[in-house]
């Protein structure tokens, strides 16, 4: 028995903001007559904004801290990860504000949920164990789930929530099965111990549960990341969901279980490489393929942006796919601008008001709205080429990264069916922008068609700061690149 | 000049003017509008003035590499900015700064919505295509190459005519699935290579089994671009519905993208494919010249003739292109040249009395020459250059190809010239039901003659296409130097395939004694 030591709590200092002032907003909540909401949310940013300062500080030392007796880690890896988390979660909760007070969801417990939620997504990456992974994943989906179904009084909503919950639920069963399997056949849930034992056995003599384990704790993560087969709830809950929270929900979540999946296969179970690539390519080229066929005739937005950004993560696990540093690099670098993109255009969205109180919700209510908010439209066309991987915007860099990696795997037809359904899916990315460019406003608009809802100043500057990264990105691409080349490093393949 | 990057310069200014209109956003409508055209004018005249001072500053002699500037771009990956022009480029170069700044001049008045937003894609659009016909580095091409498709699909789709929605989209997906394969070949070449970088991949010598492999993800990619029979559907589509100025670029410089690329990468690049595939290419440009010219014969609208002609006029480019001959390759490259202006200037003879009486019918006109001849004199000169009448850079263009291909294959050749005829015949009905008979309808008798400012437009197209069929030099030593270099490498690496030592210093020389030096 090792003597009890005091951990490091200096390398979970973001974690413990995150964890009080979630805490605070509560009591405020509970405990002050009044409490504006506008003031919750201010203080929610402002603790997320504060430890995304905080790992930023941190990122490129070049070392490793593995803190609580082996089972937290903390590298250049894990920051990049948490960066992004912490980055995409600050910009969605500050511009959620406007709509959410205009679809009467002012609740307090709205914040400190986002702020729970991002915690549990902190615990999933910088995880070096199977049941802090386990905790850090509960603790994410149930707070989403509770932030999918806040809108409770309204039918949709709830049936997006639902369904929402008990495939995720199943996903944890599937999750937790395929963790007692591994811990069953090799003795260990600590990533070190793990990838121990699988050097020290040559791979034939592996026990088959291992490799079983391995395949339902994939099945789950491509719950998480929305990979087709296990994709279906996720157009529902785009669709169902407040704009607001589908921006969170849909965005990071998936950045933080995609990092996991990564780290996952490529630092405990590399030498596995040869077993789960194959399901890999699977699970990319159907999300390519399902993505890129099922959006082209939904007219509703959410829905659409909800298959697209299955295809999207497609391509991210071509990326895994790929199995090497390059590909984790690749990732790395997608998963930012995907992340950009993402929360760019639902900054968009959040900007105008719709037909009905929730928003804009089709892809009529872009129509012709280039006449009467060019800068807006302009903005949004940029990250839908962008999406559609069009150079010299972003998005064609992070795919470009994604299939020079393939190729350097020679994974060429996994590459092949990449780009043809890039070019199926730009057909759909193309319509929003045909709505809003080439489409004449409608004769009898509905009253509040493309007229913007009141600004705020967070909505304007993540606005503003991702159009800039998109457009901006192949003047400095080192940037971005080294950050992930730092990250992919710190695997050590 | 060591000193000043004149290249980039005049490959981003567009841009800088592009964004001299986006910081004028915001003010009012009509001054912005007028702010937009003479922004936009400048940029395209200064960026003119600039590609001519690179022109005389290009020394012909040398097939190399001329104004390279080599930045780092991503140095993790060994993906350079590298530009530079030689002779192939450069005429296309020149070529695609003086329509875009013609483009502006005919869409001065003819424009009337958005206008920041369509002079601010004519300039970016500028800068994507001269930052391709100079790009040295494969990932640098690409971006450009694609970027193209950006600006035009707006152009089309914003500004276009009645059928414009589809016509855009098919315009985009098409070319975008024809270059995205040509995008894995890059990738695949830059890991054989080892960095993309253009002049490196020339002088490596692939595998013949890859290369066919890649000749065919390129074909892909520029077959479409150029276009060749039967992958030019998109083009009828995109040049009728686009606004003048965008037929103008489309027919002009976008077609041209494919001929370059196939001078460029695959003939250098892939020798053994090139010559495997030669009787392919032959076969498609003869169909090409043949059924688009006997298609373009039954049209009704005039821009959709004018587009099946373009498709008829580039199989001369890639009959050329595959002779892999000195004349027929500087033949191609004329026969680009001279389309270049000569569609430009008939699109814009199309649009001049569009923008009058808004009809593309043939059937609405007739007997234009009593009301406009000053018109009527220019579009007789551009329809007799489309025909190739000597004295005109089409003449120049289409019989160096049909000499080169008579060294090579002689049927191909016949065939290929039935083609000038049925083309004298298209044109040449066109012209008759347009501008002769009498003048019996009504609505054609209040016609104007050209403006001032459509006369500047003509003027420079017919002082070029003149000049360039009577002497056609300045673009044949242009690109003499740089054709006799990529002709020799792939004669190299034919007759030195195998384990056999080649002598390059005796193989150049033989070259060299056969043309004469």
């Amino acid at each position: 028995m090792t003597s009890f030591y005091w951990p490091d709590f200096t390398l979970i200092l973001p974690e413990m903001i995150l964890v009080f002032s979630a805490l605070l907003i509560l009591m405020e909540g509970a405990f002050l007559k009044q409490v504006s909401f506008r003031h919750s949310v201010h203080c929610g940013t402002l603790a997320l904004g504060l430890s995304l300062g905080l790992c930023l500080f941190q990122f490129e030392t070049g070392q490793t801290w593995v803190t609580f007796e082996g089972q937290i880690k903390q590298d250049d890896f894990i920051f990049f990860a948490k960066i992004l988390v912490l980055a995409g979660a600050t910009a969605t909760l500050s511009m959620s504000l406007p709509s959410m007070i205009k679809e009467n969801l002012s609740r307090v417990e709205y914040p400190p949920l986002v702020l729970f939620a991002t915690l549990g997504m902190l615990l999933m990456v910088e995880a070096n164990d199977f049941l802090i992974l386990f905790i850090g994943l509960e603790m994410q989906g149930l707070s989403l789930y509770v932030l999918a179904a806040l809108h409770r009084e309204h039918l949709r909503v709830s049936e997006a929530a639902l369904k929402y919950f008990i495939l995720g639920a199943f996903a944890t069963g599937l999750f937790l099965y395929g963790i007692s399997l591994i811990y069953g056949f090799s003795g260990a849930t600590n990533f070190e111990v793990i990838a121990s034992v699988i050097r020290t056995e040559s791979i034939n003599a592996l026990p088959l549960g291992l490799f079983v384990g391995l395949v339902f704790v994939m099945a789950a993560l491509a719950f998480k990341v929305s990979a087709v087969p296990f994709h279906m709830w996720t157009p529902d809950v785009y669709e169902g969901c407040p704009t607001p929270i589908t921006a969170f929900i849909g965005g990071v979540p998936k950045v933080a279980a995609m990092v996991v999946f990564l780290r996952l296969l490529l630092s405990p179970f590399i030498l596995l490489y040869g077993e789960w690539y194959s399901l890999i390519i699977f699970l990319s080229m159907a999300s390519m393929v399902v993505g890129a066929f099922a959006a082209l005739r939904q007219t509703n937005l959410k829905r659409l942006l909800g298959y697209s950004a299955i295809g999207q993560m497609g391509y991210v696990l071509m990326g895994v796919a790929a199995g090497n540093s390059e590909g984790a690099q690749a990732v790395f670098v997608y998963l930012t601008l995907y992340l950009v993109m993402f929360i760019g255009t639902f900054a968009c969205l959040l900007s105008l008001k719709g037909k009905t109180p929730e928003g804009v919700q089709d892809i009529e209510d872009l129509k012709g709205i280039a006449t009467l908010h060019p800068k807006l439209s302009f903005i949004l066309a940029v990250f839908m080429f962008s999406l559609a991987g069009i150079p010299p915007l972003g998005g064609f860099f992070a795919k470009l990264y994604v299939f020079k990696a393939a190729i350097a795997a020679e994974l060429f037809w996994l590459a092949i069916v990449g780009v043809l359904t890039s070019v199926v899916a730009a057909y759909y990315y193309l319509k929003i922008v045909k709505a809003m460019y080439f489409d004449d406003l409608p004769e009898t608009p509905a009253p509040s068609h493309g007229q913007l809802l009141v600004l705020s100043a967070e909505i304007t500057v993540v606005l503003n700061i991702c159009a800039a990264i998109i457009l901006l990105f192949f003047m400095f691409p080192n940037v971005v690149l080294e950050m992930a080349q730092r990250a992919a490093f710190a695997l050590r393949i | 000049m060591d000193s000043l990057p004149l290249l980039s310069i005049t490959i981003f200014l567009p841009l800088l003017g592009a964004l001299v209109i986006l910081l004028n956003w915001g003010n009012k409508e009509r001054s912005l509008a007028i702010n937009a055209r003479w922004v936009a004018l400048w940029t395209s005249l200064v960026t003119f003035v600039l590609a001519l001072i690179l022109w005389w500053h290009f020394n012909p002699i040398s097939g190399e590499f001329q104004f390279e500037e080599k930045l780092q771009w991503m140095p993790l990956l060994d993906i350079s900015y590298h530009v530079g022009l030689d002779g192939i480029s450069l005429p296309l170069f020149l070529l695609s700064a003086l329509l875009i700044l013609l483009a502006v001049l005919v869409s001065w008045s003819s424009i009337q919505t958005k206008v920041p937003e369509y002079m601010m894609a004519f300039l970016v659009l500028e800068t994507f295509l001269l930052g391709m016909f100079s790009a040295l580095d494969f990932i640098l091409f690409y971006v450009f190459f694609e970027g193209v498709l950006l600006p035009m699909f707006l152009i089309i789709g914003i500004w276009g005519g009645p059928d414009r929605i589809y016509a855009a989209m098919k315009f985009f997906l098409y070319t975008l699935l024809g270059s995205v394969l040509s995008l894995l070949a890059i990738i695949y070449i830059y890991f054989e290579v080892g960095s993309s970088d253009i002049p490196t991949a020339l002088i490596t010598s692939f595998d013949p089994q890859i290369q066919t492999w890649l000749w065919l993800a390129f074909f892909a990619s520029f077959a479409v671009k150029i276009p060749m029979w039967p992958f030019h559907t998109w083009l009828p589509d995109a040049h009728v519905e686009a606004p003048t100025a965008g037929s103008v670029v489309l027919a002009g410089i976008l077609l041209k993208m494919g001929g370059y690329g196939f001078i460029r990468f695959s003939i250098p690049m892939f020798p053994e494919a090139s010559s495997y595939f030669t009787p392919l290419i032959f076969t498609l440009s003869i169909i090409a010249i043949i059924y688009m010219s006997l298609v373009a014969l039954a049209q009704q609208d005039m821009k959709k003739l004018i587009a099946y002609a373009s498709v008829a006029h580039m199989g001369f480019v890639t009959l050329g292109i595959f002779t892999v001959d000195s004349q027929g390759m500087e033949g191609a490259i004329m026969q680009m040249v001279s389309h270049g202006l000569v569609s430009a200037a008939l699109f814009i003879c199309v649009g001049v009395v569009y923008d009058r009486l808004h009809s593309r019918e043939i059937a609405a006109y007739g007997g234009l020459v009593h009301t406009m001849p000053r018109y009527a004199t220019f579009f007789m000169f551009f329809i007799l250059a489309s025909i190739g009448l000597p004295g005109t850079s089409g003449f120049v263009g289409e019989f160096l190809v049909l000499l080169g291909t008579f060294q090579v294959n002689s049927l191909a050749t016949v065939l290929a010239s039935t083609g000038m005829v049925l083309g004298a015949a298209y044109a040449l009905w066109l012209y008759r039901r347009v501008m002769f008979g009498p003048l019996v309808k009504p609505s054609l008798k209040s016609l104007s003659d050209l403006n001032w400012r459509e006369d500047l437009v003509f003027a420079p197209l017919a002082v070029s296409v003149l000049v360039l069929g009577l002497y056609p030099l300045p673009i044949l030593t242009m690109a003499e130097a740089s054709v006799v270099k990529v002709i020799d490498q792939f004669n190299l690496a034919l007759e030195g395939g195998g384990e056999e030592l080649v002598d390059t210093e005796k193989t150049l020389e033989i070259a060299l004694v056969k043309r004469g030096f």
